[in-house]
């Protein structure tokens, strides 16, 4: 069975994608039915990425050496595109956590969508977002990693927009789509290059030819290559300053928000560069991007985040922190750290994107944390499990989150980075300040009257509840003591494990430090007076952070200033210069030497004879004086 | 006594004359059928050419004179498609004179 499923790989995107197929085409009009095929697709490709996983992590040789079955999509001369799957612990992970968390966002939906008259629609559109997001993890080969890419970015696109009656959800959808659009033309102009410089795109192969890349160009053009890499994982993760496109994607129904924030679409570009590390290790300058981009991302959403009042916006910058936090520990080298804490926040932030829908669905869709309150006794499943995520995220120990923050701290103090570092542990600080802000805001307090809040069915609690526990003991795999995790995913060589207690004590205390101050504000003080108060005092910055530090007027202003100027000057351009002095031009030109042509033609035979004869005479001439002609023979002396 | 031996150039002198009187008369002459009489002209002027040459250059065989012979029957012929075309112009406009023909005019 577990050699099936490593030799079988490629059956757990083609699961989901049959999934999809069977709803489209056959079990449509039965919602009930449509539910069942997506969840069923799931969790069989759930088992075979599980025994391939299993197989991959009992077999030392895989790490070495990447298992990959391929074959050719199509071939021209200096052109070979190979299509297959890649077996490594990295991709075996992700493709684990992905079917996984996958699985249970789709069972949890079936309870969600409940009653939304778009239920088999909604659930294709699942399957081929999972789908996708496989075929993207499995990839051998960057041009099939890129279809996956737009092909996740197209399914965002369904999904986000799915409420088709709401302007902002349509809005939310085409912002998305454009703002990974612009992104995914960098990422496809790198993959371009390296066509051209290296002449493949499978990644094995690039892997060795990359390792001496100064056999074929230069360290700029490398940096170049690098750097518009990079430019798609920026769009696709949501770093600054392309990560206007994530809060909005919350215009999604839940599960959607789920599936895009924790396991496909957003790490989709974390993954990536971690995919292609290789090639970023061998750039000190596009490492040194990457790690800026992710600090200076982490801390910048984490400082809206304070601020936000919709449960699922605060979430949503929450994820862009992380990711931040993510990119960070890729660009100071630790793959580990890096894909260990997309691993633990694929379970903390599935799981509470999944609490805020069932708090969403229980209070009929009021988003406000401040209308919300007391939820905790109403609601204890979702509660308890939510503050487990909370814990996760905060870095509180032995929760996943505190694993891998941890590792990821550790790793950039490690390399030396110290501002970044500063930049690293005051969002760990910042983050578990929001989180419990909106945690004591929304279950803590005072119940307000107005709301009747009700558990969830069993199929939502359930994911729930399994995401809590992977949220409490995911991050296990990964401790100092016995990493088993570094012995694995790692670029190099093995990560060794040590323990630095001044950073994880420090982490510790920030995260208890940031819970403190939320219980100081929010629940010790009952009237929150101190909150407002201080709201009032920095109201600068407290503006500064709720509209989002004006991002987005800025890109608004830039679009109607500059864009649409630039664009009116191109429409005068083409009025007066293209139409007007080029087409017009000619048109002109030749209408009027037609007009003066015309004069030569008087209709009387006898001009026109005159014309022809002088013709002839001139011609006669040309030839009689041209040298090497026959005629000249023939007027000189040719003639006896 | 002035002997006159009559060469080549005589010849071609000749028919260059007749041609250019030709030229002169299709260029010039306002009436129709004069202008056919013209064209008749230098075709004449060609045929001298033919012969002279055939004579002075290849004495022994004939193409010149075959070609001379070819050039008064296409002669023929067009004369008698220029009179019936001048006839049916005059029966419209009752004048052979070239300068009421202009209707190839744009």
């Amino acid at each position: 069975m577990v050699e099936f499923a490593m030799h079988n790989a490629w059956l757990v995107p083609l699961l989901p994608a049959l999934s999809f197929v069977i709803i489209i085409f056959l079990t449509k009009p039965w919602p009930k039915l449509s539910g069942l095929v997506t969840v069923a697709g799931m969790v069989l490709a759930c088992a075979v990425a599980s025994f391939a996983a299993y197989g991959v992590f009992t077999n030392h040789a895989i790490a070495e050496k990447p298992l990959v079955y391929a074959t050719r999509w199509f071939s021209m001369p200096g052109l070979h595109i190979d299509v297959g799957v890649q077996l490594d612990p990295t991709s075996a992970m992700m493709m684990f956590m992905v079917t996984l968390v996958a699985s249970l966002i789709f069972i949890y939906a079936t309870g969600y969508m409940k009653g939304d008259p778009g239920y088999s629609v909604f659930f294709s559109y699942l399957s081929l977002f999972g789908s996708s997001m496989l075929l993207l993890v499995i990839s051998s080969n960057l041009l099939q990693m890129f279809v996956a890419w737009e092909l996740v970015g197209l399914c965002s696109y369904l999904l986000i927009g799915f409420y088709t009656h709401k302007i902002s959800a349509r809005e939310a959808a085409k912002k998305a789509f454009v703002t990974c659009r612009v992104a995914d033309f960098g990422l496809l102009l790198g993959i371009l290059s390296l066509q051209i410089v290296f002449g493949t795109l499978n990644l094995t192969e690039l892997a060795e030819k990359i390792n001496h890349f100064e056999q074929y160009t230069t360290m700029g053009m490398m940096t170049l290559i690098a750097v518009l890499v990079f430019i798609g994982p920026i769009g696709k993760s949501g770093q600054f300053p392309l990560h206007v496109w994530l809060p909005d994607a919350m215009e999604g129904p839940t599960p959607v928000s789920a599936l895009i924030h924790a396991a496909t679409m957003v790490v989709a570009g974390v993954y990536l560069v971690g995919r292609m590390i290789f090639m970023f290790d061998k750039v000190p300058t596009a490492m040194e991007l990457v790690a800026v981009t992710g600090a200076f991302t982490a801390l910048f959403a984490a400082s809206i985040a304070i601020t936000q009042n919709e449960i699922k916006r605060i979430l949503a910058y929450s994820t862009v922190s992380q990711l931040g936090y993510m990119m960070l520990a890729l660009g100071v080298g630790s793959l580990t750290a890096s894909m260990f804490h997309l691993w633990t926040h694929a379970f903390f932030k599935a799981l509470m994107f999944l609490g805020a829908g069932s708090v969403l669905h229980a209070l009929h869709h009021k988003a406000d944390v401040w209308e919300m309150g007391g939820l905790l006794k109403k609601m204890p499943i979702t509660g308890y499990t939510f503050m487990a995520g909370c814990l996760a995220i905060a870095g509180i120990p032995p929760f996943a989150g505190f694993w891998s923050k941890d590792e990821i701290l550790l790793a950039v103090f490690d390399s030396g980075h110290y501002v970044l570092f500063t930049m690293a542990a005051l969002t760990a600080f910042m983050t578990a300040f929001y989180m419990w802000r909106l945690f004591f805001l929304a279950f803590m307090g005072d119940e307000k009257p107005e709301n009747h809040p009700h558990e969830s069915p069993w199929n939502m609690t359930m994911p729930l509840v399994v995401l809590a526990i992977l949220a409490a003991v995911g991050g296990l795999v990964g401790t100092p003591v016995n990493n088993m995790w570094a012995q694995w995913i790692y670029f190099g060589h093995p990560h060794e494990g040590h323990v630095n207690w001044l950073i994880m004590i420090g982490s510790v205390v920030l995260g208890f430090a940031g819970i403190y101050l939320a219980y100081t504000l929010y629940v010790a003080d009952k009237t929150k007076a101190r909150a407002h108060a201080m709201a009032e005092k920095y109201k600068f910055f407290h503006n500064l952070s709720y509209n989002k530090y004006y991002i987005d007027e800025i890109y608004l202003w830039f679009n109607h200033t500059i864009v649409d100027g630039s664009a009116k000057l191109f429409y005068l351009f083409d009025i007066y210069v293209v139409d007007g002095i080029i087409i017009n031009g000619i048109a002109a030109f030749t209408r009027l030497s037609g007009e003066g042509l015309r004069i030569t033609q008087t209709g009387r035979l006898q001009n026109y004879a005159l014309v022809f004869f002088l013709g002839v005479l001139a011609l006669a001439v040309a030839l009689a004086f041209t040298e090497t002609s026959a005629a000249f023979g023939l007027v000189t002396g040719g003639a006896k | 006594m002035l002997t006159l031996t009559v060469s080549l150039y005589h010849y071609l002198i000749l028919s260059a004359i007749l041609f250019g009187i030709g030229l002169f008369g299709v260029l010039a002459k306002r009436n129709a059928i004069a202008v056919l009489i013209c064209i008749e002209l230098m075709l004449n002027a060609i045929n001298i050419n033919l012969l002279a040459f055939n004579k002075y250059m290849t004495p022994g065989d004939f193409i010149g004179q075959i070609f001379a012979i070819f050039v008064i029957t296409v002669a023929a012929a067009e004369v008698g498609v220029g009179l019936a075309i001048i006839i049916a112009i005059y029966r419209n406009k009752l004048s052979v004179n070239l300068d009421d023909f202009d209707w190839l005019k744009w």
